[in-house]
């Protein structure tokens, strides 16, 4: 009979245990949200949690969208207080958040970040400009005034001076964050260079929109995932292709691979900080006004984020890779949080 | 004169028995090629892993102000205070971007090491005190051999005038390389040189415990009921098929389902042991429910028989006699189904146990993160030097699911009764 009590005890204990939990709340802040902007806020929140009495941030790694999703779902101790973003927020999320009782949310700027056409360093390094990116990787291009499936399979027919290699290039998924921005700044910039599919803008704008956004699906865009690490070790083993990701990734494997030139400008920190290399997107995180207070050590939080020591130009995130603002965009930052200055569209 | 039946039999053995060993080859061939992949993983992981148990430190002669207060241990500018050390240590570095690279030779965190050194030592404050600093994770790759300082300069992590100054701190013998034992005892960092696997350890412990209690009496209870009380007939049939359905049920419906109920409907927090227990709970719960069943049944009916002649009723049969025969085949299957649960990820993922966290958790309700995922956070991060924590994390799930199996074995072996 003892084994029965000890299982009945046992189902009871977990039962307690499911019902006596109050949602209660958290001492330690929760950040969700791009996984671009990952390593960042992880790096801030270690140094949030060594340095002073605050738990530490708990960060997870959801995408940007996933992460406005449940940054938007409510207020309360079960939602996160912050989202990261490796894009802006969107009019339709600001509209979800209100919806759902996040009316005042915090905009934070955290810098920049570059994206990178990179290949293996046993080949020469490719000069492109975002016209023959366009070219190599959309669905659909522009041949004698006609729109048509994307023909190309070398590099050299998009361009003569470039090699004679098939052109094999492994990037993020649409899932990703990085793939948006990457469309955003590459293919929709390129696809107005050609005239036809610019007309198109004014006689059909779902057709222009289609074709500028559509990345082929014939083999030569390779969706690699989210593993930016993956795609290096991938280049690594095949010098003939080529792969989208991160800056910080660039950084990180200089010995192992390096970047294209885009539009003669190669990737580097300073470039990037300049904004001469055109591919690159601005960082953000969004605070939830309502839990600051409430959930102790935001403020605490968002100053040590914004402080010189680590968004500054020799601060620990620029060792991290992310390329700083400049000095008076910085200052103006940093008077929103300290003021909170709610977002408006 | 031989008939043609005697040459059958002459020539039969021989054919039939070189089918025999053809066939033992194939297997033998089998097991080797699949050996050898085991050998070619382990080896990989195990090259790549061994690396992070060893770290380098620099002990740097640190003048500690006099006016620091232990009372307010973190008020002082710690990293004012080491950069001052290293400034003095190698004064030939003034530009900012040689100060910089200096700076650069230690942990970006390691401010704290010098901060919990004063902390646990107060008669240090006011004195200059060698302090044991971690090297940064890429002067730790550069000591290991895994930076190549034939490559150009602008082509590794490393700078000339940084190997310089570690070649100066070498000769001065105030290098060394020892046992990290922080990879064993502390939690998750951005800095590979302090990242640490006990977090992810007792995360996985904890939801494991949360799994155990919950899916062992449910699964065995629902395997006593369904083998020795449930009426046979369609109904059975019908919950017989389903349960064995859900044991093929991939992982991450039941992370889905976990968020949609256990966080969306019940509110409990997020990102804890506790729904990830429950959720692990609900995956392995239809493997214990198949195993016990199996050890229910592989009890001979004479037991039952024997009982019932003396008298006992169905649940004195069943819990005296049947369930103790049963318990080691249970057990077993629950250590399996549990092996099982320690190395799942996508559930975890949809409840927000994939995430960033340092603090090492002390119960249920702490965020807490769990052994594969850390392997996962980890393979993903740009940082070289986590490379080799991945691998050693790898070879740490490796070594707790080697003795989870042996146990597994170890019980069945012990407690088998055989017929």
């Amino acid at each position: 009979m003892k084994k029965t009590i000890a299982l009945k005890a046992a189902l009871l204990v977990a039962a307690a245990a499911i019902v006596s939990t109050p949602a209660a709340a958290r001492d330690q802040i929760n950040v969700v949200g791009s996984s671009t902007v990952f390593p960042f806020a992880t790096a801030v929140a270690e140094r949030f949690g060594k340095g002073t009495s605050f738990g530490t941030p708990v960060v997870e790694s959801t995408g940007s969208g996933g992460g406005l999703k449940l940054f938007c779902s409510g207020t309360g101790a079960n939602t996160p207080d912050i989202t990261n973003a490796s894009r802006r927020i969107k009019a339709s999320e600001v509209e979800l958040c209100a919806s759902n009782g996040v009316k005042e949310i915090v905009e934070v700027k955290v810098g920049y970040d570059g994206i990178v056409l990179a290949n293996s360093r046993a080949t020469a390094p490719l000069a492109v400009d975002i016209k023959d990116i366009y070219n190599a990787l959309a669905k659909e291009v522009e041949v004698d005034g006609k729109i048509v499936a994307n023909p190309y399979t070398m590099w050299n027919e998009v361009n003569p001076a470039l090699p004679a290699t098939k052109i094999e290039v492994l990037g993020p998924p649409p899932t990703s964050g990085t793939r948006d921005a990457f469309v955003e700044l590459v293919m929709e910039e390129g696809c107005d260079m050609f005239p036809a599919i610019a007309a198109l803008k004014d006689s059909d704008k779902d057709r222009h929109s289609t074709v500028c956004k559509s990345v082929r699906e014939d083999g030569g865009y390779v969706e690699a995932g989210e593993n930016d690490n993956l795609i290096i070790q991938k280049l690594e083993a095949n010098a003939d292709a080529y792969g989208i990701f991160g800056f910080s990734f660039l950084d990180q494997n200089a010995d192992k691979v390096q970047g294209a030139t885009i539009g003669g400008k190669e990737p580097t920190f300073e470039n990037i900080a300049d904004g001469a290399y055109p591919v690159s997107r601005s960082l953000f995180f969004y605070v939830k006004k309502a839990h600051v207070g409430v959930i102790p050590g935001i403020e605490e939080f968002l100053a040590e984020f914004t402080s010189e020591g680590a968004m500054g130009e020799d601060g620990y995130l620029a060792d991290k890779g992310l390329i700083p603002m400049p000095e008076d965009e910085m200052a103006k930052i940093r008077d929103d949080v300290k003021n909170l200055n709610p977002l408006s569209m | 004169m031989p008939s043609p039946a005697s040459s059958i039999l002459r020539s039969g053995p021989t054919k039939r028995s070189k089918a025999e060993t053809r066939f033992k080859m194939y297997g033998l061939a089998a097991i080797i090629l699949s050996l050898g992949f085991l050998a070619l993983m382990v080896t990989s992981i195990v090259v790549r892993g061994t690396g992070a148990f060893q770290q380098s430190f620099i002990t740097l002669d640190v003048a500690i102000p006099a006016d620091v207060d232990v009372n307010d241990i973190n008020a002082p500018n710690w990293g004012g205070v080491l950069k001052k050390a290293l400034r003095e240590r190698f004064p030939d570095a003034k530009s900012r971007n040689d100060k910089r690279s200096l700076y650069r030779l230690v942990s970006s965190t390691a401010e704290f090491t010098v901060r919990d050194a004063v902390a646990a030592n107060p008669a240090l404050i006011g004195t200059t005190a060698p302090i044991a600093i971690r090297a940064s994770s890429d002067i730790d790759m550069l000591i290991k051999g895994n930076v190549d300082l034939e490559l150009p300069e602008n082509q590794r992590r490393v700078t000339d005038q940084q190997a310089a100054w570690l070649t100066d701190l070498q000769q001065a013998g105030v290098v060394e390389t020892s046992f990290n034992k922080q990879f064993f005892t502390g939690g998750d960092s951005r800095e590979p040189e302090q990242a640490g696997i006990w977090g992810a350890v007792v995360g996985s412990f904890l939801s494991l415990m949360v799994c155990f209690t919950l899916a062992f009496p449910l699964g065995t209870l629902a395997a006593v009921y369904l083998e020795e009380f449930a009426p046979k007939g369609r109904i059975s049939q019908i919950i017989e098929v389903n349960i064995n359905n859900l044991a093929a049920v991939p992982s991450i419906v039941f992370g889905l389902l976990g968020l949609a109920i256990f966080l969306n409907f019940f509110d409990l927090p997020r990102s804890t042991p506790l729904v990830g227990g429950m959720v692990l709970a609900l995956m392995t719960l239809p493997t214990i429910i198949i195993a016990s069943r199996a050890s229910l049944r592989a009890v001979p009916p004479s037991i039952r028989e024997a009982a019932y002649g003396l008298g006992a009723s169905k649940v004195q049969t069943t819990f005296h006699h049947v369930v103790p025969l049963a318990i080691p085949g249970m057990l077993t299957g629950s250590i399996i189904g549990m092996a099982q649960a320690l190395g799942e990820t996508a559930p975890l993922l949809m409840i927000g146990m994939v995430a960033f966290i340092v603090d090492i958790p002390s119960g249920v309700l702490d965020a807490a993160t769990a052994l594969p995922v850390q392997i996962f956070l980890w393979a993903d991060a740009p940082d070289r030097g986590f490379l080799e924590k991945t691998s050693a994390a790898i070879m740490v799930l490796l070594g707790f699911l080697i003795i989870m199996n042996i146990i597994a074995i170890v019980l069945r072996k012990k407690l088998e009764v055989r017929w």
